[in-house]
């Protein structure tokens, strides 16, 4: 009687320390202070931007020539839509066309966020299919990750860069163009930790059970890949911010009057001398949102993902 | 030794070669006729018709390739119907710039990175390697356009210390040259700072732990040497390779910087290029920028050689 008893024993005390990890994994995330101070910062720039049409902001893209270049805490004039004209304050002052930087800034939160979050899951997505297939089908692993290693060849912002002009501006084709490099690495990723998973007994025993492939992959090996998926979604949201701005600065992003950082900072590059709030205010604002996302990255990292942690020495 | 590097040239050749087929497809992806795409939009229908027989467009599309890399082989990456010019004479004038940017970024970078890297290893978990760490989340996070703005208001407009925008020529004199390159490269490397000085005090971390820093120390070495002759050039690796692959940030960076400095260099020419919405020159940079940085790669794997006597090929 022994042996079957000890084996039980074994089995509960095995399920009592997955259940005791699990909970720790979850708490340590909670606990971390990357991880809090990140959060909030960008749970605000949520809201301000779900909010945004409530925060006394007028329609972004209205203008009006008597309230041109206004400084900041200026109060003026501006003409809605039905040709009312209402008096108004520009707490961020106006661009040269006349418009209220702080709605074009506010309003800009929202394209930042929504690019940054798309993009990060499109690149996952395709990653994920693109990791799984290579890591699993042996036959196709060879090609898939030589395409890869190509498309790591050429840095991230020429692709976006050249996608986004041959298909023209828009939201749908910025997100894609923006996801596009940074899929090898999400591809790696996934690819190096099927190789390390499914070499686990539990895999095996799956194998031997006859369970079909496509189940072991999004049963089995998909559920232990997600913490180091989730560390690496909140470095490419970071990213596409950023490169979204830079693309919409150099002018080559989405169109000139959808408020977005970036476009508002190339609209005020050529009154920097004079006017350098039209730089300053999006500037910091994008400056902040990619440093808490950045900064929520490390906190997951060092809580979910402590190998990784330890090679960029954050530990 | 030589039979390594040749392995390694050669195995470099599928990687370039996907490169040119990536760049290559996303231009035939491209909804519309590649033919009048390339001739621009102020082509004529003879022109576009010429352009159409050189590139074999009425052939299937894997002879097409054949056709296109040929010529790139033969050093022909086309023409620019917006500078009228050959693509490879453009690069080549407008190299210089960049280069010099490049390479001043990547002195100041290492120059600053890794005795900050290499001081907060030494005093980890201090205020200084706190201070390091917070610094380096900063420099990853704020965009380099951003930045340089920030540095003309403070340095040239507010103080006037430096030139706001502007390049010399280095035939020009070599102060001129180096006062206009100054704000790019300090904008520029701040980004690859942060890089570098985090590789650089992760693997200094991870040699101060080895036992011959023990034995060092224990026979009485000054602290400079054992982390120097010690610690650092154990931790050689490492930094090495994240100055290589800091290259592709580096060639992003470039792009902005040169736009907001007014530098004309490769960078410019590839905004101008893709404002212009002019495909032969930005095929060319493309395939540029990607050699460069796969070129560099190769010659980052060949240094471990010679940084770590251990690694034998």
């Amino acid at each position: 009687m022994d042996a079957p008893g000890r084996k039980q024993y074994e089995a509960l005390s095995v399920e009592a320390a997955v259940v005791v990890r699990q909970e720790s994994a979850w708490q340590r995330v909670r606990r971390n202070w990357s991880v809090r101070t990140g959060g909030i910062v960008l749970c605000v720039l949520v809201i301000l931007a779900l909010v945004a049409p409530w925060l006394g902001t007028v329609d972004p893209t209205l203008f009006d020539a008597g309230s041109r270049d206004l400084l900041p805490g200026r109060t003026g004039e501006i003409t809605t839509l039905d040709g009312e004209v209402v008096r108004h304050t520009f707490w961020m002052g106006s661009d040269s066309l006349g418009r209220d930087i702080y709605s074009r800034v506010i309003y800009g939160t929202r394209v930042s966020l929504v690019v940054g979050i798309l993009c990060a899951l499109l690149a996952l997505a395709i990653g994920i299919a693109c990791g799984l297939a290579s890591g699993y089908l042996r036959w196709l692993d060879g090609i898939l990750m030589r395409f890869m290693d190509g498309l790591m060849a050429i840095p991230a912002i020429l692709i976006a860069i050249a996608l986004v002009a041959m298909w023209r501006g828009s939201l749908a084709t910025v997100i894609v163009a923006i996801a596009i490099p940074e899929i090898p690495r999400v591809t790696r990723l996934v690819r190096s930790l099927v190789l390390t998973i499914r070499e686990e007994p539990y895999v095996e025993a799956a194998i031997s059970l006859g369970t079909p492939t496509w189940k072991i992959l999004f049963g089995h090996i998909l559920p232990n890949c997600i913490a180091p998926l989730v560390v690496q979604g909140t470095f490419i949201c970071a990213f596409a911010i950023l490169v979204e701005a830079i693309l919409s600065f150099l002018g080559v992003g989405l169109p000139p009057d959808i408020p977005t950082w970036g476009n508002v900072m190339a609209e005020g590059r050529q009154q920097f001398n004079d006017y350098p709030h039209n730089i300053f205010f999006p500037g910091v604002f994008l400056a902040v949102t990619v440093l808490a996302v950045n900064i929520l990255g490390d906190g997951l990292r060092d809580t979910l993902d402590p190998k990784m942690a330890k090679k960029m020495g954050s530990e | 030794m030589y039979a390594f590097i040749a392995r390694r040239l050669v195995a470099t050749i599928p990687v370039l070669l996907i490169v040119a087929v990536l760049v290559f497809l996303m231009l035939r992806l491209t909804p519309g006729d590649p033919a009048a795409i390339l001739a621009g939009d102020a082509a004529n229908t003879e022109q576009i018709a010429r352009i159409r027989a050189s590139l074999g467009l009425d052939r299937p599309i894997v002879v097409q390739f054949g056709i296109w890399l040929g010529n790139l082989l033969a050093g022909d990456l086309g023409e620019s119907f917006y500078y009228k010019t050959r693509v490879v004479a453009l690069i080549g004038q407008r190299l210089e710039p960049t280069l010099a940017l490049a390479t001043l970024t990547i002195l100041v970078a290492v120059i600053v990175a890794v005795p900050l890297g290499v001081a907060a290893a030494w005093r980890f978990g201090g205020w200084f390697d706190r201070a390091l760490m917070g610094f380096s989340v900063l420099g990853f996070s704020v965009p380099v356009f951003v930045l340089a703005y920030m540095l003309i208001y403070v340095v040239s407009l507010k103080a006037g210390l430096l030139p706001v925008q502007g390049y010399r020529r280095l035939a020009d004199g070599f102060w001129p040259f180096l006062y206009h390159l100054i704000l790019p490269a300090i904008t520029l490397s701040v980004i690859y700072i942060a890089l570098i000085a985090r590789v650089t005090r992760a693997s200094v971390l991870e040699a101060l732990g080895e036992d011959y820093i023990r034995t060092a120390r224990a026979k009485g070495l000054p602290e400079v040497r054992v982390l120097v002759r010690h610690a650092l050039a154990n931790a050689a690796v490492p930094i090495v390779t994240v100055i290589g692959i800091g290259i592709a940030l580096l060639i992003g960076g470039v792009v902005v910087t040169e736009s907001v400095y007014a530098i004309p260099g490769l960078g410019r020419l590839t905004v101008d290029a893709v404002l212009a919405r002019d495909f032969p020159t930005i095929q060319g940079v493309i395939l540029f920028f990607s050699f460069v940085y796969v070129l560099v790669n190769l010659l980052v794997d060949m240094s471990y050689v010679f940084l770590d006597p251990r690694i034998r090929y």
